[in-house]
């Protein structure tokens, strides 16, 4: 013991260097060696994952195109007042046929007719329609500009038609998530879109419904057999764990298309049924190509992912807790709801989180087996996505999923405790 | 073992045989009775069926043969939860979600009993223990020693005439054992509860038990009180197993009723008790206990047999002095001394003599 403990100053190390300085330098070592060993995944990471999310995060608020492709339009249509009724004056028509020479120039005036197009539909084709003759007029020499315009197309007549491109000019917007929640913005603020519009929220809400069935069946399913795994012999549960692990060495798709084999109208379970006269030829039950068939198909799929956590837990329920509590007169059923049950929820809380959280983004099995009326949100955003091309709109909805996924898991944390999920 | 009919019996294993593979048997012909009010240790090394016969009884495993009595009365089947058995675990199987209350009153609402008498006894029996306070904790949140209280608490709580124990003390440290050693023992006797305990812990079986049964090899070795046990082993086995032991192996010369004649293998004879050997020319292993040797000639009969020892090592114990000696071809033939103030210290390489009374001399079997 030297004076280090006397000193009111910093602990110092042999030399007289504060210990602290001499620890982080010998620490140093260490984690540069540490952090070289994870180096490749952790760019690899970055790179595929979190920069791809983060740009797909960022397309679902950004709206540059307008003000890109139309910025003298975007600046006159400043003075204009939108609710007034009327048409913009001469001098938005001037500046629409300046920018649209330019847009016409580099081709770009149809992309900027897609993106309005989400908002009005009729946007794309008049942009189109209007791009060839538009691109011919010389912006010095064939003004003025408003009639031969709304020649072209009597769109450009419409005060709705430069409203649109008014509310949408801001470079960063929230339209793509009033979208996302069947809203839409408007020259008079958000307001819901048409009825017949109205489907996202629905399928929201269907995503949701959906998972819990399939995580609650999964729960039913899961557990009994988790018990015997857990309390079979070591030879047997082995069997059985190859059993339940098989399905995950087959692909995915494999799977679902099995059971497309299964459950369609000529499938195996309509055929057998109606061999053996339980079902008449002509009212054969509906199973797939709606939510009873993607309900079934993903509860088979996800079920590993539900018995492998109970299971770590089960197995972790010593054998003595149930004897203590038979031989204090407790009958068997006593036993386990009171003993062993209460012991296993962090299995059955693992398993639900896991299996609600996967379900919630599964794209594959309901595009294959829930028709119109099984698929989920995830399905949604892959049409977005690879067919209507409204990205912003895709990402909208992924954020939200994601979000809903976020408060969900706080929601269960509150409830449940994520200290008490035990995944092994 | 001879199979003992006994009408005051309250637990009696008649005959009883356990496999678990339909190839070996784990307990092979196992005959007990237990009276009323007996503390009684199953005792014996692992794998000798002790833990198997107490799962029998509370319920746990089924005889593959044989009988089970309580109170005269078979019970082999009735379920576990029917035979009104309380039990304490080697981990003490505390119910982790419950708190310590409420492990003591599960038994109780089992038993479908009103709330405040259920407060009452699980109050009372906590105050047994000297655990009183501690209702509100976790199991968790207690000590080893407390866990043990509390479990020794909820075994006895819904007042069974039966109580059993599985190695209750094998995860405390010694100070601690020796003390719950005692506590168990005061309360199986205030209460007047039958127990049976197993333990692989000799000091533990000797320390606390009324009986001790042996255990090795599936059955009983012997049966007997402690004191009876340690100086009065029946074979080569319980001699061995209990407190330290001296063997020296030989052939028998003559037999005079109570008194024999050995002839060690190295060509000295000595004086034993016949215990497991009936006729000359048998083969036999003497036992003698350590502290029972005697090399101070005076304490000695004048006609008793002595045998040449060579002190080896000394070992100074405190309380005792150990010495190591070669006896007729035995080189870890141990010696106690008591550490009295006119104790001699031998030195390594010493040449003595020494003898024992030949009541203490016992030739078991081979």
């Amino acid at each position: 013991m030297t004076d280090a403990s006397e000193n009111t100053g910093p602990m110092l190390a042999a030399d007289g260097t504060p210990l602290k300085q001499s620890l982080a330098r010998s620490l140093r070592r260490q984690k540069l060696r540490a952090l070289m060993l994870v180096a490749p995944l952790l760019l690899f990471v970055m790179f595929s994952f979190i920069v791809p999310i983060a740009s797909m995060l960022f397309r679902s608020v950004e709206n540059s195109i307008v003000q890109e492709t139309l910025p003298l339009t975007v600046e006159a249509l400043q003075n204009w007042d939108e609710s007034s009724g009327e048409l913009p004056d001469e001098a938005v028509y001037d500046a629409f046929v300046r920018d649209m020479v330019v847009a016409v120039d580099n081709k770009t005036h149809t992309r900027l007719g897609s993106r309005l197009n989400y908002e009005e539909t009729g946007m794309s084709s008049m942009f189109r329609r209007s791009g060839r003759k538009m691109g011919k007029l010389d912006p010095e020499t064939d003004g003025p500009f408003k009639d031969q315009v709304i020649e072209i197309h009597d769109g450009w007549g419409e005060p709705k038609t430069w409203a649109v491109i008014k509310t949408h000019s801001p470079a960063v917007t929230n339209g793509y998530f009033l979208n996302a929640v069947d809203m839409r913005r408007t020259p008079e603020g958000a307001q819901a879109q048409p009825e017949d519009k109205q489907i996202l929220i629905k399928l929201f809400g269907r995503t949701l419904f959906m998972s819990l069935v399939i995580t609650a069946s999964c729960i039913l399913l899961a557990y009994p057999v988790s018990y015997l795994l857990a309390t079979l012999p070591m030879r047997v549960s082995n069997l059985l764990m190859i059993l339940v692990l098989l399905p995950f060495w087959t692909s995915l798709l494999v799977r679902t298309s099995a059971w497309k084999v299964m459950l369609q109208q000529q499938g195996v379970i309509n055929e057998t049924l109606v061999w053996l006269g339980l079902v008449a030829d002509d009212a054969r039950l509906v199973i797939i190509n709606n939510q009873f068939g993607t309900i079934i198909a993903m509860t088979h799929i996800l079920l590993p992912f539900m018995i492998l956590p109970m299971y770590s837990v089960m197995q972790t329920i010593p054998e003595s807790y149930t004897r203590a509590a038979k031989s204090m007169g407790a009958t068997n059923w006593t036993t386990f709801w009171r003993i062993y049950f209460p012991q296993s929820i962090p299995g059955i809380g693992a398993g639900s989180i896991l299996v609600f959280i996967l379900a919630i983004g599964y794209y594959i099995t309901p595009e294959i087996v829930g028709g119109t009326k099984g698929v989920f949100i995830s399905n949604r955003i892959a049409y977005h996505i690879s067919s209507s091309l409204n990205w912003g709109l895709a990402a909208a909805l992924g954020t939200i999923l994601l979000a809903v996924v976020l408060l969900l898991y706080w929601v269960y944390d509150k409830i449940v405790g994520i200290d008490n999920v035990k995944l092994g | 073992m001879t199979e003992t009919k006994n009408d005051a019996a309250f637990v009696e294993f008649q005959r009883v045989q356990k496999s678990y593979d339909g190839e070996n048997l784990v307990v092979k012909d196992l005959n007990l009775a237990m009276p009323k009010g007996e503390f009684l240790t199953m005792l014996g090394p692992s794998g000798s069926g002790k833990t198997t016969c107490l799962m029998m009884l509370a319920g746990f495993e089924t005889a593959t043969h044989g009988e089970i009595l309580l109170d005269g009365r078979p019970i082999n089947n009735i379920p576990p939860h029917k035979r009104g058995i309380g039990m304490v675990f080697q981990n003490y199987a505390l119910f982790p979600h419950m708190t310590v209350a409420e492990n003591l009153s599960f038994p109780l609402e089992v038993r479908k009993l009103g709330k405040s008498e259920r407060e009452a006894k699980v109050q009372r029996a906590l105050d047994m223990v000297q655990m009183g306070a501690f209702g509100g904790r976790r199991p968790a949140q207690l000590s080893g020693g407390q866990q043990q209280r509390i479990a020794l608490a909820r075994a006895l709580v819904f007042e069974p005439e039966l109580v059993l124990m599985d190695e209750p003390l094998g995860a405390l440290d010694k100070q601690l054992r020796e003390h719950m050693q005692f506590e168990i023992t005061r309360l199986a006797h205030e209460l007047g509860i039958t127990t049976v305990y197993v333990t692989h812990d000799q000091t533990e079986a000797l320390t606390m038990s009324d009986r001790v049964a042996v255990f090795d090899d599936g059955r009983i070795q012997q049966l007997a009180p402690p004191d009876q046990l340690y100086e009065e082993p029946e074979n080569s086995f319980v001699a061995q197993f209990i407190g330290e032991n001296n063997t020296l192996e030989g052939t028998v010369k003559s037999i005079d009723g109570d008194a024999c004649l050995i002839a060690l293998d190295d060509g000295s004879e000595i004086d034993a008790v016949p215990i497991n050997v009936s006729q000359p020319g048998e083969r036999t292993k003497v036992s003698i206990r350590p502290e029972r040797v005697e090399f101070n000639k005076d304490r000695l009969h004048a006609d008793a047999h002595t045998l040449k020892a060579t002190v080896k090592e000394f070992i100074y114990m405190g309380d005792v002095f150990r010495f190591r000696m070669s006896v007729a071809g035995n080189d870890e033939f141990i010696v106690k001394t008591r550490n009295a103030p006119d104790a001699v210290r031998l030195k390594p390489g010493q040449e003595i003599e020494i003898g024992w009374l030949a009541k203490d001399c016992r030739a078991l079997d081979a």
